[in-house]
Protein backbone atom coordinates (compact mmCIF):
# COMPACT_ATOMS: atom_id res chain seq x y z
CA UNK A 1 0.00 0.00 0.00
CA UNK A 2 2.62 2.46 1.07
CA UNK A 3 4.88 1.59 -1.85
CA UNK A 4 2.09 2.29 -4.31
CA UNK A 5 1.45 5.75 -2.90
CA UNK A 6 5.19 6.28 -2.71
CA UNK A 7 5.80 5.55 -6.38
CA UNK A 8 2.62 7.49 -7.19
CA UNK A 9 4.07 10.49 -5.44
CA UNK A 10 7.38 10.02 -7.22
CA UNK A 11 5.80 10.15 -10.64
CA UNK A 12 4.33 13.55 -9.86
CA UNK A 13 6.56 16.59 -9.65
CA UNK A 14 6.06 18.84 -6.63
CA UNK A 15 2.97 21.07 -6.98
CA UNK A 16 5.01 24.23 -7.41
CA UNK A 17 6.83 22.77 -10.44
CA UNK A 18 3.58 21.65 -12.05
CA UNK A 19 2.10 25.07 -11.33
CA UNK A 20 4.83 26.84 -13.26
CA UNK A 21 4.81 24.27 -16.06
CA UNK A 22 1.06 24.82 -16.49
CA UNK A 23 1.58 28.58 -16.51
CA UNK A 24 4.40 28.31 -19.07
CA UNK A 25 2.30 25.99 -21.26
CA UNK A 26 -0.59 28.45 -21.10
CA UNK A 27 1.60 31.31 -22.28
CA UNK A 28 3.15 29.13 -25.02
CA UNK A 29 -0.27 28.11 -26.38
CA UNK A 30 -1.44 31.73 -26.20
CA UNK A 31 1.66 32.95 -28.06
CA UNK A 32 1.33 30.27 -30.72
CA UNK A 33 -2.42 30.76 -31.19
CA UNK A 34 -2.03 34.51 -31.48
CA UNK A 35 0.89 34.32 -33.92
CA UNK A 36 -0.70 31.65 -36.08
CA UNK A 37 -3.83 33.77 -36.30
CA UNK A 38 -6.19 31.31 -34.57
CA UNK A 39 -7.25 34.21 -32.37
CA UNK A 40 -7.18 37.80 -33.50
CA UNK A 41 -3.92 39.43 -32.43
CA UNK A 42 -5.95 42.61 -32.01
CA UNK A 43 -8.21 41.09 -29.35
CA UNK A 44 -5.59 38.85 -27.78
CA UNK A 45 -2.06 40.06 -28.60
CA UNK A 46 0.74 37.51 -28.11
CA UNK A 47 2.44 37.62 -24.67
CA UNK A 48 5.72 38.68 -26.30
CA UNK A 49 4.06 41.86 -27.61
CA UNK A 50 2.54 42.51 -24.19
CA UNK A 51 5.89 42.12 -22.43
CA UNK A 52 7.53 44.41 -24.98
CA UNK A 53 5.03 47.16 -24.30
CA UNK A 54 6.06 47.22 -20.64
CA UNK A 55 8.98 49.36 -21.76
CA UNK A 56 6.57 51.81 -23.39
CA UNK A 57 4.53 51.96 -20.17
CA UNK A 58 7.60 52.68 -18.06
CA UNK A 59 9.14 55.26 -20.41
CA UNK A 60 6.19 57.09 -21.95
CA UNK A 61 3.12 56.43 -19.84
CA UNK A 62 4.48 57.11 -16.36
CA UNK A 63 3.74 53.65 -14.97
CA UNK A 64 5.87 54.19 -11.86
CA UNK A 65 4.22 57.51 -11.01
CA UNK A 66 0.76 55.99 -11.53
CA UNK A 67 1.70 53.05 -9.31
CA UNK A 68 3.01 55.32 -6.53
CA UNK A 69 -0.08 57.49 -6.74
CA UNK A 70 -2.50 54.58 -6.50
CA UNK A 71 -0.65 53.07 -3.55
CA UNK A 72 -0.32 56.42 -1.78
CA UNK A 73 -4.09 56.85 -2.09
CA UNK A 74 -4.74 53.32 -0.89
CA UNK A 75 -2.40 53.67 2.09
CA UNK A 76 -3.89 57.06 3.00
CA UNK A 77 -7.34 55.50 2.88
CA UNK A 78 -6.26 52.53 4.98
CA UNK A 79 -4.56 54.83 7.49
CA UNK A 80 -7.67 56.96 7.97
CA UNK A 81 -9.83 53.83 7.92
CA UNK A 82 -7.67 52.18 10.60
CA UNK A 83 -7.90 55.16 12.95
CA UNK A 84 -11.68 55.36 12.66
CA UNK A 85 -12.16 51.60 12.40
CA UNK A 86 -10.13 50.70 15.50
CA UNK A 87 -11.94 53.41 17.50
CA UNK A 88 -15.34 52.16 16.36
CA UNK A 89 -14.33 48.53 16.96
CA UNK A 90 -13.15 49.40 20.46
CA UNK A 91 -16.46 51.17 21.18
CA UNK A 92 -18.45 48.18 19.95
CA UNK A 93 -16.34 45.96 22.22
CA UNK A 94 -16.50 48.22 25.25
CA UNK A 95 -20.17 49.27 25.12
CA UNK A 96 -21.77 45.84 24.93
CA UNK A 97 -25.22 47.11 24.04
CA UNK A 98 -23.81 49.06 21.08
CA UNK A 99 -21.92 45.95 20.02
CA UNK A 100 -25.15 43.94 20.03
CA UNK A 101 -27.03 46.67 18.17
CA UNK A 102 -24.53 47.54 15.44
CA UNK A 103 -22.07 44.69 14.82
CA UNK A 104 -24.64 43.07 12.53
CA UNK A 105 -24.99 46.29 10.59
CA UNK A 106 -21.24 46.54 10.07
CA UNK A 107 -21.10 42.91 8.94
CA UNK A 108 -23.95 43.55 6.49
CA UNK A 109 -22.18 46.61 5.10
CA UNK A 110 -19.10 44.44 4.47
CA UNK A 111 -21.04 42.52 1.81
CA UNK A 112 -22.99 45.54 0.55
CA UNK A 113 -21.92 47.17 -2.74
CA UNK A 114 -20.58 50.25 -0.94
CA UNK A 115 -18.34 51.31 -3.83
CA UNK A 116 -21.49 52.31 -5.70
CA UNK A 117 -21.78 55.27 -3.34
CA UNK A 118 -18.98 56.95 -5.26
CA UNK A 119 -21.28 59.31 -7.24
CA UNK A 120 -22.36 60.76 -3.89
CA UNK A 121 -18.73 61.46 -2.96
CA UNK A 122 -18.15 62.75 -6.47
CA UNK A 123 -20.78 65.46 -5.97
CA UNK A 124 -19.45 66.30 -2.49
CA UNK A 125 -15.70 66.35 -3.13
CA UNK A 126 -15.54 66.78 -6.90
CA UNK A 127 -13.50 64.74 -9.36
CA UNK A 128 -10.21 64.54 -7.44
CA UNK A 129 -8.11 62.47 -5.07
CA UNK A 130 -10.40 63.20 -2.11
CA UNK A 131 -13.21 61.19 -3.70
CA UNK A 132 -10.86 58.31 -4.41
CA UNK A 133 -9.43 58.24 -0.88
CA UNK A 134 -12.93 58.55 0.60
CA UNK A 135 -14.06 55.49 -1.35
CA UNK A 136 -10.98 53.63 -0.13
CA UNK A 137 -11.88 54.54 3.46
CA UNK A 138 -15.46 53.35 2.99
CA UNK A 139 -14.19 50.07 1.57
CA UNK A 140 -11.60 49.30 4.24
CA UNK A 141 -13.60 50.14 7.37
CA UNK A 142 -15.90 47.12 7.80
CA UNK A 143 -13.15 44.45 8.12
CA UNK A 144 -11.08 46.69 10.42
CA UNK A 145 -14.04 47.37 12.74
CA UNK A 146 -15.09 43.72 12.85
CA UNK A 147 -11.59 42.35 13.41
CA UNK A 148 -10.80 44.92 16.11
CA UNK A 149 -13.94 43.96 18.01
CA UNK A 150 -13.25 40.25 17.50
CA UNK A 151 -9.68 40.62 18.74
CA UNK A 152 -10.63 42.57 21.84
CA UNK A 153 -13.56 40.27 22.62
CA UNK A 154 -11.31 37.23 22.54
CA UNK A 155 -8.51 38.42 24.82
CA UNK A 156 -8.03 35.60 27.34
CA UNK A 157 -9.61 36.42 30.72
CA UNK A 158 -6.44 35.17 32.44
CA UNK A 159 -4.48 38.06 30.91
CA UNK A 160 -7.08 40.57 32.04
CA UNK A 161 -6.98 39.13 35.57
CA UNK A 162 -3.20 39.48 35.71
CA UNK A 163 -3.55 43.14 34.77
CA UNK A 164 -6.18 43.56 37.44
CA UNK A 165 -4.02 41.90 40.09
CA UNK A 166 -1.32 44.46 39.30
CA UNK A 167 -3.91 47.18 39.81
CA UNK A 168 -3.64 48.61 36.29
CA UNK A 169 -5.81 51.58 35.42
CA UNK A 170 -8.29 50.94 32.57
CA UNK A 171 -6.06 52.99 30.25
CA UNK A 172 -2.95 50.92 31.10
CA UNK A 173 -5.03 47.75 30.98
CA UNK A 174 -5.88 48.65 27.39
CA UNK A 175 -2.40 49.64 26.22
CA UNK A 176 -0.40 46.98 28.08
CA UNK A 177 -2.73 43.99 27.81
CA UNK A 178 -5.82 44.22 25.61
CA UNK A 179 -4.29 45.99 22.61
CA UNK A 180 -1.14 43.83 22.34
CA UNK A 181 -3.18 40.65 22.80
CA UNK A 182 -5.63 41.70 20.09
CA UNK A 183 -2.94 43.04 17.74
CA UNK A 184 -2.58 39.99 15.45
CA UNK A 185 -6.34 39.96 14.82
CA UNK A 186 -6.41 43.73 14.30
CA UNK A 187 -3.47 43.44 11.87
CA UNK A 188 -5.43 40.83 9.94
CA UNK A 189 -8.34 43.30 9.70
CA UNK A 190 -6.09 46.16 8.58
CA UNK A 191 -4.50 43.94 5.95
CA UNK A 192 -7.88 42.90 4.52
CA UNK A 193 -8.94 46.55 4.74
CA UNK A 194 -5.91 47.64 2.76
CA UNK A 195 -6.70 45.11 0.02
CA UNK A 196 -10.30 46.38 -0.14
CA UNK A 197 -8.96 49.94 -0.27
CA UNK A 198 -6.72 49.05 -3.25
CA UNK A 199 -9.67 47.44 -5.04
CA UNK A 200 -11.88 50.49 -4.48
CA UNK A 201 -9.14 53.00 -5.34
CA UNK A 202 -8.27 51.30 -8.64
CA UNK A 203 -11.97 50.87 -9.42
CA UNK A 204 -12.89 54.52 -8.83
CA UNK A 205 -9.76 55.72 -10.66
CA UNK A 206 -10.84 53.62 -13.62
CA UNK A 207 -14.43 54.87 -13.50
CA UNK A 208 -13.75 58.59 -13.16
CA UNK A 209 -10.54 58.42 -15.24
CA UNK A 210 -8.52 60.28 -12.67
CA UNK A 211 -5.26 59.50 -10.89
CA UNK A 212 -3.09 56.41 -11.00
CA UNK A 213 -3.23 52.91 -12.45
CA UNK A 214 -6.99 52.87 -13.05
CA UNK A 215 -6.76 55.95 -15.22
CA UNK A 216 -3.77 54.54 -17.08
CA UNK A 217 -5.65 51.38 -18.06
CA UNK A 218 -8.73 53.35 -19.04
CA UNK A 219 -6.65 55.66 -21.26
CA UNK A 220 -4.81 52.82 -22.96
CA UNK A 221 -8.11 51.06 -23.64
CA UNK A 222 -9.69 54.21 -25.06
CA UNK A 223 -6.72 54.67 -27.42
CA UNK A 224 -6.95 51.02 -28.49
CA UNK A 225 -3.34 50.58 -27.38
CA UNK A 226 -4.23 46.94 -26.80
CA UNK A 227 -0.86 45.31 -25.94
CA UNK A 228 -0.13 48.26 -23.61
CA UNK A 229 -3.55 47.84 -22.02
CA UNK A 230 -2.90 44.14 -21.39
CA UNK A 231 0.49 45.03 -19.91
CA UNK A 232 -1.16 47.57 -17.62
CA UNK A 233 -3.75 45.04 -16.47
CA UNK A 234 -1.04 42.43 -15.92
CA UNK A 235 0.92 44.97 -13.91
CA UNK A 236 -2.04 45.76 -11.62
CA UNK A 237 -2.67 42.05 -11.07
CA UNK A 238 1.03 41.31 -10.39
CA UNK A 239 1.34 44.23 -7.99
CA UNK A 240 -1.75 43.24 -6.01
CA UNK A 241 -0.62 39.61 -5.89
CA UNK A 242 2.86 40.62 -4.63
CA UNK A 243 1.28 42.92 -2.11
CA UNK A 244 -1.07 40.23 -0.85
CA UNK A 245 1.80 37.74 -0.67
CA UNK A 246 4.11 40.05 1.31
CA UNK A 247 1.48 41.14 3.83
CA UNK A 248 0.46 37.51 4.26
CA UNK A 249 4.07 36.62 5.11
CA UNK A 250 4.28 39.50 7.59
CA UNK A 251 1.11 38.31 9.23
CA UNK A 252 2.35 34.72 9.60
CA UNK A 253 5.58 36.09 11.04
CA UNK A 254 3.66 38.25 13.52
CA UNK A 255 1.60 35.28 14.60
CA UNK A 256 4.57 32.98 15.00
CA UNK A 257 6.63 35.47 17.02
CA UNK A 258 3.73 36.23 19.32
CA UNK B 1 -18.17 29.18 28.06
CA UNK B 2 -19.82 29.08 31.48
CA UNK B 3 -16.42 28.94 33.15
CA UNK B 4 -15.23 31.94 31.21
CA UNK B 5 -18.36 33.84 32.21
CA UNK B 6 -17.81 32.97 35.87
CA UNK B 7 -14.18 34.05 35.79
CA UNK B 8 -15.18 37.24 34.05
CA UNK B 9 -17.90 37.84 36.62
CA UNK B 10 -15.63 37.23 39.58
CA UNK B 11 -12.93 39.51 38.23
CA UNK B 12 -15.51 42.13 37.42
CA UNK B 13 -14.63 42.28 33.72
CA UNK B 14 -18.27 43.05 32.96
CA UNK B 15 -18.68 46.67 31.92
CA UNK B 16 -19.43 48.81 34.96
CA UNK B 17 -23.02 47.78 35.72
CA UNK B 18 -24.76 49.39 32.79
CA UNK B 19 -26.39 52.61 33.95
CA UNK B 20 -27.98 52.47 30.54
CA UNK B 21 -30.80 50.05 31.29
CA UNK B 22 -32.81 52.50 29.22
CA UNK B 23 -30.86 51.62 26.08
CA UNK B 24 -32.13 48.41 24.54
CA UNK B 25 -30.86 47.14 21.18
CA UNK B 26 -34.01 48.29 19.40
CA UNK B 27 -34.01 51.75 20.97
CA UNK B 28 -30.36 52.21 20.14
CA UNK B 29 -30.94 51.24 16.51
CA UNK B 30 -33.92 53.56 16.15
CA UNK B 31 -31.89 56.36 17.74
CA UNK B 32 -29.01 55.72 15.31
CA UNK B 33 -31.34 55.91 12.32
CA UNK B 34 -32.87 59.14 13.61
CA UNK B 35 -29.40 60.64 14.19
CA UNK B 36 -28.23 59.65 10.69
CA UNK B 37 -31.29 61.27 9.10
CA UNK B 38 -30.89 64.38 11.24
CA UNK B 39 -27.19 64.69 10.36
CA UNK B 40 -28.02 64.31 6.67
CA UNK B 41 -30.67 67.05 6.83
CA UNK B 42 -28.44 69.37 8.87
CA UNK B 43 -25.46 68.84 6.56
CA UNK B 44 -27.67 69.40 3.51
CA UNK B 45 -29.15 72.68 4.71
CA UNK B 46 -26.01 73.94 6.47
CA UNK B 47 -24.69 75.65 3.37
CA UNK B 48 -21.38 73.89 3.97
CA UNK B 49 -21.78 71.88 0.76
CA UNK B 50 -22.86 73.13 -2.66
CA UNK B 51 -26.61 73.51 -2.71
CA UNK B 52 -28.43 70.46 -4.00
CA UNK B 53 -25.53 68.11 -3.33
CA UNK B 54 -27.14 66.59 -0.24
CA UNK B 55 -30.85 66.91 -0.97
CA UNK B 56 -33.40 66.53 1.80
CA UNK B 57 -34.54 62.96 2.41
CA UNK B 58 -38.07 64.07 1.52
CA UNK B 59 -36.89 65.01 -1.98
CA UNK B 60 -35.11 61.65 -2.30
CA UNK B 61 -38.27 59.88 -1.17
CA UNK B 62 -40.34 61.80 -3.73
CA UNK B 63 -37.81 60.93 -6.45
CA UNK B 64 -37.93 57.30 -5.30
CA UNK B 65 -41.72 57.16 -5.66
CA UNK B 66 -41.41 58.89 -9.03
CA UNK B 67 -38.95 56.23 -10.18
CA UNK B 68 -41.15 53.37 -9.04
CA UNK B 69 -43.99 54.80 -11.12
CA UNK B 70 -41.95 55.27 -14.31
CA UNK B 71 -41.76 52.56 -16.94
CA UNK B 72 -38.22 53.39 -18.06
CA UNK B 73 -36.93 52.79 -14.51
CA UNK B 74 -38.33 49.28 -14.53
CA UNK B 75 -36.76 48.66 -17.93
CA UNK B 76 -33.33 49.64 -16.54
CA UNK B 77 -33.95 47.65 -13.36
CA UNK B 78 -34.88 44.65 -15.49
CA UNK B 79 -31.66 44.89 -17.52
CA UNK B 80 -29.52 45.11 -14.38
CA UNK B 81 -31.53 42.36 -12.69
CA UNK B 82 -30.95 40.07 -15.64
CA UNK B 83 -27.22 40.86 -15.72
CA UNK B 84 -26.74 40.26 -12.00
CA UNK B 85 -28.79 37.05 -12.06
CA UNK B 86 -26.89 35.67 -15.04
CA UNK B 87 -23.51 36.69 -13.60
CA UNK B 88 -24.39 35.20 -10.22
CA UNK B 89 -25.59 31.88 -11.64
CA UNK B 90 -22.58 31.49 -13.96
CA UNK B 91 -19.97 32.61 -11.43
CA UNK B 92 -21.41 30.67 -8.50
CA UNK B 93 -21.91 27.38 -10.37
CA UNK B 94 -18.48 27.37 -12.02
CA UNK B 95 -16.97 28.50 -8.70
CA UNK B 96 -18.66 25.71 -6.74
CA UNK B 97 -17.61 23.11 -9.31
CA UNK B 98 -14.00 24.35 -9.29
CA UNK B 99 -14.02 24.35 -5.51
CA UNK B 100 -15.27 20.75 -5.39
CA UNK B 101 -12.55 19.59 -7.78
CA UNK B 102 -9.77 21.46 -5.97
CA UNK B 103 -10.98 20.38 -2.56
CA UNK B 104 -11.53 16.71 -3.39
CA UNK B 105 -8.20 16.18 -5.17
CA UNK B 106 -5.26 17.00 -2.97
CA UNK B 107 -2.68 17.30 -5.76
CA UNK B 108 -4.85 19.35 -8.13
CA UNK B 109 -5.69 21.59 -5.21
CA UNK B 110 -2.03 22.07 -4.32
CA UNK B 111 -1.18 22.96 -7.93
CA UNK B 112 -4.02 25.34 -8.80
CA UNK B 113 -5.40 26.75 -5.60
CA UNK B 114 -2.60 29.31 -5.10
CA UNK B 115 -3.68 30.89 -8.40
CA UNK B 116 -7.17 31.45 -7.03
CA UNK B 117 -5.93 32.41 -3.59
CA UNK B 118 -3.73 35.17 -4.94
CA UNK B 119 -6.01 36.32 -7.76
CA UNK B 120 -9.05 36.59 -5.49
CA UNK B 121 -8.16 39.92 -3.82
CA UNK B 122 -7.09 41.71 -7.02
CA UNK B 123 -9.28 44.47 -8.49
CA UNK B 124 -11.42 42.68 -11.11
CA UNK B 125 -12.59 45.93 -12.69
CA UNK B 126 -9.27 46.14 -14.59
CA UNK B 127 -10.45 43.22 -16.75
CA UNK B 128 -13.32 45.33 -18.08
CA UNK B 129 -11.41 46.78 -21.08
CA UNK B 130 -10.64 43.23 -22.25
CA UNK B 131 -14.25 42.13 -21.69
CA UNK B 132 -15.50 45.17 -23.61
CA UNK B 133 -13.36 44.13 -26.60
CA UNK B 134 -14.49 40.52 -26.31
CA UNK B 135 -18.21 40.95 -25.61
CA UNK B 136 -19.04 44.50 -26.65
CA UNK B 137 -20.84 47.31 -24.86
CA UNK B 138 -24.02 45.27 -24.22
CA UNK B 139 -24.94 42.95 -21.39
CA UNK B 140 -22.16 40.45 -22.23
CA UNK B 141 -19.32 42.51 -20.77
CA UNK B 142 -21.37 43.21 -17.60
CA UNK B 143 -22.34 39.58 -17.03
CA UNK B 144 -18.79 38.36 -17.57
CA UNK B 145 -17.28 40.86 -15.12
CA UNK B 146 -19.91 39.99 -12.49
CA UNK B 147 -19.31 36.27 -13.03
CA UNK B 148 -15.53 36.63 -12.74
CA UNK B 149 -16.00 38.61 -9.51
CA UNK B 150 -18.13 36.05 -7.68
CA UNK B 151 -16.30 32.99 -9.04
CA UNK B 152 -13.29 33.40 -6.72
CA UNK B 153 -14.87 33.59 -3.25
CA UNK B 154 -17.20 30.70 -4.07
CA UNK B 155 -14.39 28.45 -5.39
CA UNK B 156 -12.11 29.15 -2.41
CA UNK B 157 -14.89 28.79 0.12
CA UNK B 158 -16.10 25.45 -1.25
CA UNK B 159 -12.55 24.07 -1.65
CA UNK B 160 -11.81 24.89 2.00
CA UNK B 161 -15.16 23.40 3.01
CA UNK B 162 -14.50 20.09 1.25
CA UNK B 163 -11.12 19.82 2.93
CA UNK B 164 -12.60 20.48 6.35
CA UNK B 165 -15.07 17.59 6.23
CA UNK B 166 -14.29 15.55 9.33
CA UNK B 167 -12.55 12.34 8.16
CA UNK B 168 -14.14 10.48 11.07
CA UNK B 169 -17.56 11.07 9.50
CA UNK B 170 -16.29 9.64 6.23
CA UNK B 171 -14.97 6.56 8.03
CA UNK B 172 -18.28 6.16 9.89
CA UNK B 173 -20.01 6.42 6.53
CA UNK B 174 -17.79 3.68 5.13
CA UNK B 175 -18.57 1.52 8.16
CA UNK B 176 -22.26 1.89 7.36
CA UNK B 177 -21.58 1.01 3.70
CA UNK B 178 -22.98 4.27 2.38
CA UNK B 179 -23.16 4.52 -1.39
CA UNK B 180 -21.32 7.40 -3.04
CA UNK B 181 -24.57 9.32 -3.45
CA UNK B 182 -25.47 8.79 0.20
CA UNK B 183 -22.01 9.99 1.25
CA UNK B 184 -22.47 13.19 -0.72
CA UNK B 185 -26.00 13.75 0.54
CA UNK B 186 -25.48 12.81 4.19
CA UNK B 187 -21.90 13.88 4.89
CA UNK B 188 -20.51 16.30 2.27
CA UNK B 189 -23.60 18.40 1.62
CA UNK B 190 -24.44 19.25 5.25
CA UNK B 191 -20.78 20.08 5.87
CA UNK B 192 -20.69 22.30 2.78
CA UNK B 193 -23.76 24.40 3.51
CA UNK B 194 -21.93 27.00 5.67
CA UNK B 195 -19.12 27.59 3.11
CA UNK B 196 -21.67 27.68 0.27
CA UNK B 197 -23.75 30.22 2.19
CA UNK B 198 -20.75 32.43 2.83
CA UNK B 199 -19.64 32.12 -0.81
CA UNK B 200 -23.14 33.12 -1.94
CA UNK B 201 -23.27 36.09 0.41
CA UNK B 202 -19.89 37.52 -0.60
CA UNK B 203 -20.52 36.58 -4.23
CA UNK B 204 -23.86 38.41 -4.43
CA UNK B 205 -22.38 41.70 -3.20
CA UNK B 206 -19.42 41.65 -5.55
CA UNK B 207 -21.33 40.44 -8.59
CA UNK B 208 -23.67 43.42 -8.10
CA UNK B 209 -20.60 45.66 -7.85
CA UNK B 210 -19.07 44.08 -10.97
CA UNK B 211 -22.20 44.49 -13.10
CA UNK B 212 -22.98 48.02 -11.91
CA UNK B 213 -19.45 49.33 -12.17
CA UNK B 214 -19.20 48.15 -15.76
CA UNK B 215 -22.61 49.74 -16.48
CA UNK B 216 -21.36 53.00 -15.00
CA UNK B 217 -18.22 52.87 -17.13
CA UNK B 218 -19.80 52.16 -20.48
CA UNK B 219 -23.34 51.09 -21.26
CA UNK B 220 -26.63 52.06 -22.82
CA UNK B 221 -29.03 50.57 -20.26
CA UNK B 222 -29.27 49.45 -16.67
CA UNK B 223 -29.44 51.08 -13.24
CA UNK B 224 -25.78 52.12 -13.32
CA UNK B 225 -26.42 53.82 -16.65
CA UNK B 226 -29.53 55.61 -15.38
CA UNK B 227 -27.78 56.74 -12.14
CA UNK B 228 -25.03 58.28 -14.29
CA UNK B 229 -27.61 59.96 -16.54
CA UNK B 230 -29.17 61.61 -13.47
CA UNK B 231 -25.68 62.60 -12.33
CA UNK B 232 -25.00 64.24 -15.69
CA UNK B 233 -28.15 66.40 -15.55
CA UNK B 234 -27.49 67.02 -11.82
CA UNK B 235 -30.77 65.42 -10.71
CA UNK B 236 -29.14 64.31 -7.44
CA UNK B 237 -32.36 63.18 -5.67
CA UNK B 238 -33.12 60.74 -8.50
CA UNK B 239 -29.50 59.54 -8.62
CA UNK B 240 -29.59 58.82 -4.87
CA UNK B 241 -33.00 57.17 -5.22
CA UNK B 242 -31.49 54.75 -7.77
CA UNK B 243 -28.61 53.99 -5.35
CA UNK B 244 -31.10 53.44 -2.50
CA UNK B 245 -33.02 51.01 -4.71
CA UNK B 246 -29.81 49.08 -5.48
CA UNK B 247 -28.90 48.86 -1.77
CA UNK B 248 -32.39 47.70 -0.81
CA UNK B 249 -32.23 44.96 -3.47
CA UNK B 250 -28.76 43.86 -2.32
CA UNK B 251 -29.90 43.73 1.31
CA UNK B 252 -33.01 41.76 0.34
CA UNK B 253 -30.81 39.28 -1.53
CA UNK B 254 -28.65 38.81 1.57
CA UNK B 255 -31.69 38.24 3.76
CA UNK B 256 -32.95 35.57 1.36
CA UNK B 257 -29.57 33.80 1.38
CA UNK B 258 -29.32 33.97 5.19
CA UNK B 259 -32.83 32.64 5.64
CA UNK B 260 -32.93 29.84 3.11
CA UNK B 261 -29.36 28.59 2.73
CA UNK B 262 -28.81 27.00 6.11
CA UNK B 263 -28.72 23.68 7.85
CA UNK B 264 -32.04 22.13 8.75
CA UNK B 265 -32.41 22.12 12.51
CA UNK B 266 -31.11 24.43 15.17
CA UNK B 267 -27.35 24.18 14.50
CA UNK B 268 -24.63 26.75 14.54
CA UNK B 269 -24.62 30.01 12.77
CA UNK B 270 -20.90 30.58 12.47
CA UNK B 271 -20.13 34.16 13.32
Amino acid sequence: MSTITHTGALRRPPPIVTRFLVLAALFAVWEAASRAGYVSAFILPPPSAIFQSFEMLFVHEGLVAAFLRTFAEAFAAAGIGSLIGVAVGYTLHRVKIAGRAFTGWVAASASAPLVLLYPLFLVIFGRNSATIVAMGVVGCMPPIILKTKEGLDNVRPVLLNIGRSFGLTPWKQFWMIQFPAALPTIFNGVRIGLLFAIINVVGVEYLIVFGGLGQLISDLGDRFEIPGMYAGILFVILVSVCFFFITEKIETWLLSSK
Amino acid sequence: MAVVEQVALRSGVRPAAAPAAFWTVTRLRVAAIVVIFALWEIAGSSGFFYSGVLPSSLLIFKAFVGLLLSASFWFHAGVTGFEVAAAFVIGISTGALTGLILGANRYTGAVFEPFLHYLAPTPKIVFLPILLILFGVGVGSKISLGAISCFFPMALSVAAGVRQVNPVYLRVGRTFNLTRLQTVRMIYLPALIPPIASGLRIGLGISIVGCLMSEIKLSRAGLGFSAMEYYRIFDIPSMLAVLVFIFVCAAAGNVVIDRYVRLPGPQTARA
